[in-house]
């Protein structure tokens, strides 16, 4: 093969919004069609489609739509496809996706991630919740005692790290400022009003040190990037963006047995997969469903050391999108929806192609990364504008 | 905190579960290398023997780091509470999630020491602990 890179060439995603009444499949369609325009292709040009966690019919809402289901539904011929949750976090399927150009065994690959939870609990006749009689697997060690919300579990490592480090409410608080100040620029965001310090410190505790602005909320969206082969890249017209490395790992699959969160030693691992280091990123995309996980893969992946994210954070300039490391330009989840990881790798693509508008960065960035997960399971992805 | 969900019992977990009703807190313990197995499981994540059992600990434990949960996410969910994750004595390396009970939710402190009390919930007896002292 000429070129084994894998590159993404396209990127689409539906309308963002809360009990949206558009069926999942057809925001999915919306993000697929929007997709294959930006690239340039056509649906009978896709062979290979990837998804997470695939179809989950235990919370329809957190997985509506199956890889089988869109496969069906657009009439795509696959060489190749997977949907699984036992991956290593959202953009573990990016990953997947890229191992199979890489084997041959796919040219463009759909990697869609479509989330329903507003709607679906808006809707309960229609999507029927969780029964909770009793619990088993992991969830056992953990709901007996009221630990019902990542929140809860997130939060005691956040805890740990204000207790250790010295960290700061209002250190948290410049993710959640950060985020909704580059969301209001943000047309596709779900929150259009920049957050005060003020707002941001009277607003009530979820778990501490937990305010309601550190959670993301449930949204309704579709989001898709497609994957190439760089041997296909003469098909497509957009500047491909080159996935220049990945990383995604495990710690102990227990949220209580986990020393720390999995964005450590994934962010650790990004680097050794490739020349580029934490210097040359341009511009950061880091999972915030709750801001301490953005805390967690600032350390981990390098950009400053384990325990001084406080300071990194203070004031929120280095930060900014005019900053030395602008992080999450689009929003994040805390300003942009919960898209559910697939939203950081959406903006990394825009920000790197220039085609921000009012939130895009100066100096025409050539390095993003993009992260999803942070709780026990973690991805990374280092993509590079060549 | 009425309407806790509660786990669901099984051959492997029934241990961990139900000793409190002898007032017990038992961990799976490997008998030819020592590992102390929680989750518990029928092999030991350090030597894969199958010579684990359920064993009782001394039932102290210090706080490794815990949250204060303010949102009631359930129905009936009686807020503020504790939830903390607690480092096992005589069982190095095991951490329980758990609630700290019978203090002011403002009093507990990472560091602090621990002692296990059970709740029993129908056919299960919940661990939780209460405080016996301070930050060391």
């Amino acid at each position: 093969m000429a070129d084994s890179e894998a590159y993404i060439t396209g990127i689409g995603q539906s309308e963002v919004g809360v009990r949206l009444t558009r069926h999942p499949l057809l925001l999915t369609v919306d993000a697929v069609k929007e997709a294959l325009d930006d690239a340039g292709l056509t649906i009978d040009q896709i062979d290979g489609v990837s998804t997470y966690p695939g179809r989950m019919p235990i919370f329809l809402g957190f997985s509506p739509i199956g890889a089988d289901e869109l496969i069906d539904a657009l009439g795509i011929k696959p060489t190749w496809y997977a949907g699984g949750g036992e991956i290593s976090s959202q953009l573990g399927a990016v990953v997947e996706a890229v191992g199979a150009i890489k084997q041959g065994l796919a040219r463009h690959i759909i990697c869609f991630r479509t989330v329903y939870e507003a709607a679906a609990l808006s809707r309960p006749e229609e999507f029927p919740p969780m029964r909770r009689d009793r619990v088993d697997g992991g969830q056992q060690w953990t709901a007996p005692f009221n630990a019902i919300s990542a929140a809860n579990w997130i939060g005691q490592f956040a805890m740990r790290h204000f207790r250790k480090y010295g960290m700061t409410r209002e250190q948290l608080a410049q993710i959640a400022l950060t985020d909704t100040a580059n969301s209001a620029k943000n047309p596709r965001a779900l929150v259009r009003e920049p957050l005060t310090m003020d707002k941001y410190m009277s607003s009530r505790m979820i778990s501490e040190p937990f305010c309601l602005y550190d959670c993301d909320r449930f949204t309704d969206a579709s989001t898709v990037l497609i994957v190439s082969a760089g041997d296909a890249l003469g098909e497509v017209k957009t500047t491909p963006v080159r996935v220049a490395a990945s990383a995604g790992t495990v710690e102990r699959y227990s949220w209580d047995q986990a020393e720390w969160v999995a964005a450590y030693p994934t962010g650790r691992d990004l680097w050794k997969n490739t020349d580029y280091t934490a210097e040359d990123v341009d511009v950061a995309q880091l999972y915030d469903g709750f801001s301490f996980n953005a805390v967690t893969w600032l350390e981990g992946l390098g950009f400053c050391k384990v325990g001084e994210a406080g300071d990194f954070l203070e004031g929120g300039k280095r930060i900014a999108l005019d900053g030395e490391l602008p992080v999450n330009t689009g929003g994040g989840q805390l300003g942009g929806g919960r898209l559910h990881g697939f939203g950081f790798a959406h903006e990394a693509v825009v920000q790197l192609r220039g085609e921000g508008g009012e939130r895009q960065v100066a100096n025409d960035p050539k390095v993003a990364v993009a992260t999803s997960g942070g709780g026990p399971l973690a991805t990374a992805l280092l993509l590079a504008k060549d | 905190m009425a309407n806790r969900p509660l786990p669901k019992l099984d051959a492997v977990n029934r241990d961990f579960w139900t000793g409190g009703e002898q007032g017990e807190l038992r961990i799976y313990h490997c008998g030819d290398c020592g590992t102390w197995v929680h989750p518990p499981r029928p092999v030991c994540r350090n030597c894969l023997s199958e010579n684990v059992a359920p064993e009782a600990v001394p039932g102290t434990a210090t706080v490794d780091t815990f949250t204060i949960n303010h949102q009631p996410f359930m129905r009936d969910m009686e807020v503020p509470f504790v939830i903390a994750r607690v480092a096992l004595d005589g069982a190095p390396g095991v951490f329980l999630t758990t609630n700290i009970v019978n203090c002011p939710v403002e009093d507990v402190n990472i560091g602090d020491k621990v002692k296990v009390t059970f709740l029993q919930e129908e056919d299960v007896w919940l661990p939780l602990f209460e405080k016996i002292g301070e930050d060391a």
